[in-house]
């Protein structure tokens, strides 16, 4: 099998399996006991903490440890919410193709009061940093704006973003769940105020990510119960799980640009085959997007049945087709960047490892095109535009 | 647990009746593409028997399932009883369907009936011309 599904999910690494496994074995203490066997877990725990605070140049006592992304989008949203309506400021800054971690918060949010401003991400997938400070008001408590896109894998302006919150005194966040361990992310250089991650995104474990939030930014709990993370999140530590998140962001970090060269020269190859299918067309930014992210829209056909057909042929991949959301619209993301519902359902995202051999590209290409052409031949829609009684959009 | 049953499978990645009948009586199409689904029907019926049956569409797995199990169920059988297809017997054929999945047999049946309505308006036509 080929795995091209790396932004749902990766293969934990050996190094971070070994972390977990051994742990799990032999250091399985609760952090909060003041035995030994607590105690050393506890050593393990601070020492995860820190190695996560160098890789993205934080203070340890500024990352907070979290479930995932999920929960750490959650309560940098809910914590900056928070102090901001308690100056009353309820106004939030967001950008129209954010993961629903975050869409979904700020629809809560808006039920309770706060005003939201969804920013387009125009054709190429990518955040004007002039359209957010013009969209900066006097009560604006918050500027959301994620790192790198799920779907697209388009790397927005962040530095920029952060430079002109810090210059409005906005709090920053930045969703960083596809960017953490694939590019280079420095909190202090980029301006970032809090900062979401997931393990399962860079070779750890599911489970495990965290929230790093700049000293000063009083969280707000979203788990009551215990004194763990210094009274921020209750709940005993999965101590095996975060020292492998940091044995894998280490390992990442380590190997960061190289991999990302050759990940990127594949995405390349793959994008330069794919593009030879006619009627189809890259979605997002050729060059601002993340080494591992492919994402195609092929027109008369719908992702679904390409996916399926794709798994019989050894391809793991994705679709942001109605069909495999479980819903009537396709993606939200690639209605953002301006595409049709017609060509949005049928999309295909490949989001690659640095492993993958130019042979299984090659297979990929090969595959895909004749996935398509099948489809295509019993797809009423084709034979119309083949007709010219429709016009081709792609 | 799958996706699909088995028999949704098979019809999707071996469906049976695909592609267009030239000179067909009968024709239906249904859906449209901001859903991501579209069915079109051919029929060839000669002395009120569905000879031949064949369809084209855009769509999902089940979509494409459902197509090719509904023709099946048609296939050389009377235009009165093939009225009767309904998407629930689509869907008991292919060993069901995940519920939010059912719509694609609505499709179906609705793509079958639309061809027979066609064909029958088409019929009606020719009637009048003969008197």
């Amino acid at each position: 099998m080929i795995y091209a599904d790396n932004a749902a999910t990766t293969r934990m690494s050996d190094a971070a399996l070994k972390t977990l496994i051994e742990l799990s074995k032999e250091t399985y203490g609760n952090a909060s006991s003041l035995y030994t066997l607590g105690q050393r877990a506890k050593e393990v725990l601070e020492k995860a903490r820190a190695d996560v605070a160098e890789a993205i140049h934080a203070q340890p006592r500024e990352i907070l440890f979290t479930s995932g992304g999920s929960e750490a989008d959650n309560q940098a949203i809910r914590s900056a919410a928070a102090l901001g309506k308690a100056k009353g400021k309820t106004h939030i800054v967001s950008s129209a193709f954010e993961h629903h971690a975050v869409l979904h918060t700020l629809a809560k949010l808006e039920k309770e009061g706060f005003t939201v401003t969804l920013l387009p991400v125009h054709g190429d997938g990518l955040v004007r940093p002039q359209e957010v400070e013009e969209a900066i008001r006097e009560d604006t408590c918050l500027v959301t704006i994620m790192y790198a896109n799920n779907e697209i894998g388009t790397i927005q302006p962040i530095r920029e973003i952060g430079a002109i919150c810090h210059a409005k005194g906005v709090l920053f966040h930045t969703d960083a769940v596809q960017a953490i361990g694939h590019i280079p992310v420095d909190v202090e250089l980029d301006n970032i105020d809090m900062l979401s991650a997931s393990a399962h995104k860079f070779h750890g474990p599911k489970g495990s990510g965290f929230l790093y939030a700049r000293k000063g930014i009083r969280l707000t709990n979203l788990i009551e119960g215990g004194a763990q993370e210094r009274g921020r999140r209750a709940g005993t530590e999965n101590v095996p799980g975060l020292a492998a998140m940091a044995t894998a962001l280490s390992e990442a970090e380590a190997a960061l640009e190289e991999r990302a060269v050759v990940t990127a020269a594949k995405r390349d190859r793959l994008i330069q085959g794919l593009s030879e299918i006619p009627h189809s067309a890259l979605n997002g930014d050729a060059k601002k997007r993340l080494p591992s992210n492919v994402n195609f829209c092929f027109e008369g056909i719908e992702g679904e049945s390409l996916l399926l057909l794709l798994d019989d042929r050894g391809i793991a991949a994705s679709s942001g087709s109605a069909c495999t959301s479980g819903s009537l619209d396709p993606s939200h993301v690639l209605l953002a960047i301006g595409r049709v519902h017609d060509v949005a359902h049928g999309s295909l995202r490949l989001s690659i490892s640095d492993d993958i051999t130019d042979e299984e590209v090659d297979y990929i290409v090969r595959n895909v095109r004749e996935v398509v052409e099948y489809l295509r031949g019993f797809s009423p829609i084709w034979r119309d535009l083949c007709a010219g009684k429709k016009e081709f959009i792609l | 647990m799958a996706l699909y049953s088995d028999k949704v499978m098979d019809h999707f990645r071996n469906p049976r009746n695909v592609g267009v009948i030239e000179d067909a009586n009968g024709i239906g199409e249904v859906g449209n593409a901001k859903c991501g689904d579209i069915m079109k029907m051919y029929l060839k019926i000669e002395n009120d028997i569905i000879e031949d049956v064949k369809f084209e569409t855009f769509g999902c797995g089940s979509a494409i399932a459902s197509s090719s199990m509904a023709t099946e169920m048609i296939k050389g059988k009377p235009v009165s009883e093939a009225m009767q297809l309904t998407n629930k017997a689509v869907a008991e054929a292919l060993d069901g369907l995940p519920d939010y999945k059912m719509h694609c047999s609505v499709l179906a049946e609705e793509a079958i009936r639309s061809a027979l309505e066609d064909y029958q308006k088409k019929k009606e036509a020719i009637d009048t011309v003969g008197e």
